[in-house]
């Protein structure tokens, strides 16, 4: 179906239409003055003749070709080149003294662009402010006679075409009879306004009809940008390719806070660090972007708050040396001190210049920023955009957020609720205690990911970030010179306690010694003992021998007849 | 008089009704107001559409006088007549003094491209 479709170059209006705009069919382009028609159009073209081999020819009706040419130079389209031999444009305004009589019509200019189309081949046309010419036909069915003449012409010869008015107000679809009536005869209608809120120009555009395809109706916030027509674009349901998931894990850049997050970032990961003024937010985006240009990664650092030179600089001073990797070229430092344009704007700008650096790694210092003056209600969805759109580019985002100090003393989530899209969610604060201030860490949440849910200390030195564990003393959670004096205290207790180990050691072997002795002492008395034993059964048998011995004797002296007793009986 | 001499070029866009309505016009008011003292070349922008880009007629019909300097150009059916008139130097104002109507018979010059 890729055929059925001219694509514009406009990536945002590419993606709502699910491919470009009707080939061979015209599309009519409405919109108030200075939103935008001339050069939507004319980079329509330019795309064609550069990228897709479509030569096209531009009929200005408004402007001279070469006020057109001149204003276009801006976005770098080389229109000098391809005026050459891919792009024509016709200075088509009626003279300003021209003289009326009776009615005409454009047939001749339709014959001169026939010509001219058959001559470069071209593909695509289009016709800018064609009300210009229409207003000098005498009445509304003369006007609709050449609206339906041009394009019956355009389909007659199967070119892709534009056709640009302008509406009667900013409001959209304002225009008028018998332009109206146009909408119903194209194929496709794209509505471009432009409002301001609250001192905040937004820019929007809609596609209003395109016949034979699904197209995204909602506005979509467009800006006008250095490479032309910028459409930002959520990505719609069921459309659009699913972001591949990895497993790969990038470093924070503070090793114990990968340890912390089992192995650092997931690489699709958006991480959002809130915290108050000063609690270290940009130090730890840094530390992120150092890490990511030290692995040779592509790495865009936008900061809203310091300059470029600022940033490194403050980061210099915590071990956090940028200026080598802005030098190769692998970091690409944007600075955007003031907001002053919408929010859009400034996503788009940062999405261009992402895609222009090829950065893998995006930090946004703070995003916060976005939802300032007049932004409030686009601001929401810009950041979510934002995510989504780091998430379908796999690029690793780091935004900070600040937090009102007086809204949110609690952890009650960032003014933008992105707190509820972000992957990983770093807090910092600070604890007070004992007339210091310390900075505390902790990962309120981390998808996919175990992670530690103690509070950190967080150290800045001039060797860099580290991240050290927090004491808890009754409740709290000691940190600064109260977690020295605990370190301290601890050190000097077990200290106290090997020393009295030691101490009961040497008693206990004393004891053991003396016990020893004893034990000695108690055996040989036994020995003595049993030997005393045994000389005395020895002499109380030699005595009972003898006693036996002298009873024989006797008996013999006596000449007794009583038998003599066996040996063995006396004993 | 070579300077009171006028040459008018009419593009007109084959036989399209406000062509031939043009065309019909223009003669008629050549013979009625410069007899003998006009050229008329018609183009045709479907045969020479080169020639009308070149040219830049976006209108169809045109009607281009080239002199007496400076010239003009006329778009539509010329119907009406008295602006066209006009601008030539030849309005209700200076009619009064213009010997003209001479040669009702000479027929315009007509050279088609």
């Amino acid at each position: 179906m890729k055929s059925t479709k001219a694509p514009t170059g406009i990536a945002g209006l590419d993606e709502i239409t699910g491919g470009g705009l009707p080939r061979g069919r015209t599309t009519l382009l409405v919109g108030g003055s200075g939103s935008g028609k001339t050069i939507l159009a004319l980079q329509f073209l330019v795309h064609g003749a550069q990228e897709r081999g479509e030569p096209g020819i531009f009929v200005a009706f408004e402007e001279t070709p070469a006020r057109i040419v001149c204003n276009a130079a801006t976005f770098g389209w080389n229109l000098e080149e391809l005026q050459k031999e891919k792009l024509y444009f016709m200075d088509a305004q009626p003279a300003p003294d021209l003289v009326q009589s009776g009615t005409f019509d454009l047939s001749g200019m339709l014959a001169a662009l026939g010509a001219k189309a058959e001559e470069i081949g071209a593909k695509r046309i289009v016709f800018d402010a064609l009300d210009i010419v229409l207003a000098l036909l005498a009445d509304p069915s003369a006007q609709r006679r050449e609206i339906y003449r041009i394009h019956a012409w355009l389909l007659a010869r199967e070119l892709t075409g534009i056709v640009t008015l302008k509406a009667d107000s900013d409001d959209g679809g304002g225009i008028g009879q018998p332009f109206g009536f146009m909408q119903f005869m194209v194929d496709c209608a794209v509505i471009l306004n432009h409002t301001v809120v609250l001192g905040v120009s937004q820019r929007n555009l809609r596609v209003q009809k395109y016949r034979g395809s699904s197209f995204d109706e909602n506005e979509s916030p467009f800006l006008i940008g250095h490479g032309g027509f910028e459409v930002a674009v959520t990505r719609t349901l069921g459309r659009g390719h699913q972001a591949e998931v990895t497993n790969e894990r990038v470093s924070s850049g503070v090793a114990r806070l990968d340890t912390m997050l089992g192995g650092g970032y997931y690489r699709d990961a958006s991480v959002l660090i809130t915290g108050f003024p000063g609690t270290a937010k940009t130090t730890l985006s840094g530390a992120f972007a150092e890490a990511a240009c030290a692995r040779g990664e592509r790495t865009m650092f936008v900061s809203f708050d310091s300059d470029s030179n600022e940033v490194i600089r403050n980061l210099g001073s915590v071990g956090i040396q940028l200026d080598r990797f802005v030098e190769d070229g692998t970091l690409h430092m944007v600075s955007a001190r003031t907001i002053t344009g919408s929010a859009e704007t400034y996503l788009v700008r940062i999405k261009t210049l992402a895609k222009e650096h090829r950065a893998r790694c995006v930090v946004v210092d703070p995003v916060s920023t976005l939802s300032k003056s007049g932004n409030e209600l686009t601001a929401h969805s810009v950041a979510e955009r934002l995510i989504d759109w780091s998430k379908a580019e796999g690029i690793t985002l780091v935004c900070t957020s600040l937090l009102d100090e007086m809204s949110s003393q609690s952890e009650a989530g960032s003014p933008l609720q992105i707190s509820t899209l972000a992957d990983t969610w770093i807090h910092l604060n600070y604890l007070v205690q004992a007339g210091e201030r310390n900075r505390g860490m902790s990962i309120i949440k981390s998808r996919g990911t175990a992670h530690s849910n103690q509070v950190r200390e967080l150290i800045l030195s001039d060797a860099g970030i580290t991240v050290t564990d927090a004491y808890t003393a009754g409740g709290e959670v000691l940190m600064g010179t109260m977690r020295w004096e605990k370190e301290s205290a601890e050190r000097h207790a077990a200290e106290v306690a090997a020393v009295t180990a030691r101490l009961q050691n040497v008693r206990l072997e004393a004891e053991q010694a003396e016990l020893e002795a004893r034990v000695k002492l108690l055996q040989v008395e036994l020995a003595a003992k049993l030997t005393e034993k045994t000389v005395l059964a020895r002499s109380a048998e030699v005595h009972e021998r003898e006693l036996a011995l002298g009873r024989d004797r006797m008996r013999e002296l006596r000449g007794s007849d009583v038998a003599p007793e066996p040996a063995g009986a006396a004993r | 008089m070579n300077a009171d001499r006028f040459a008018f070029r009419l593009y007109v866009a084959g036989d399209a009704p406000n062509s031939l309505l043009a065309r019909a016009n223009l003669t008629r008011l050549c013979e009625t107001h410069l007899p003998d003292r006009h050229s008329i070349e018609i183009v045709d922008v479907l045969l020479d559409p080169k020639r009308a880009l070149r040219e830049s007629i976006l209108m169809t019909p045109t009607l281009v006088s080239e002199s007496p300097y400076p010239g003009h150009r006329i778009v539509g059916t010329l119907s009406n007549t008295e602006p066209i008139l006009q601008i030539l130097g030849l309005g209700a104002a200076q009619r009064r003094t213009f010997p003209g109507l001479k040669d009702r018979d000479s027929a315009p010059q007509l050279r088609q491209t």
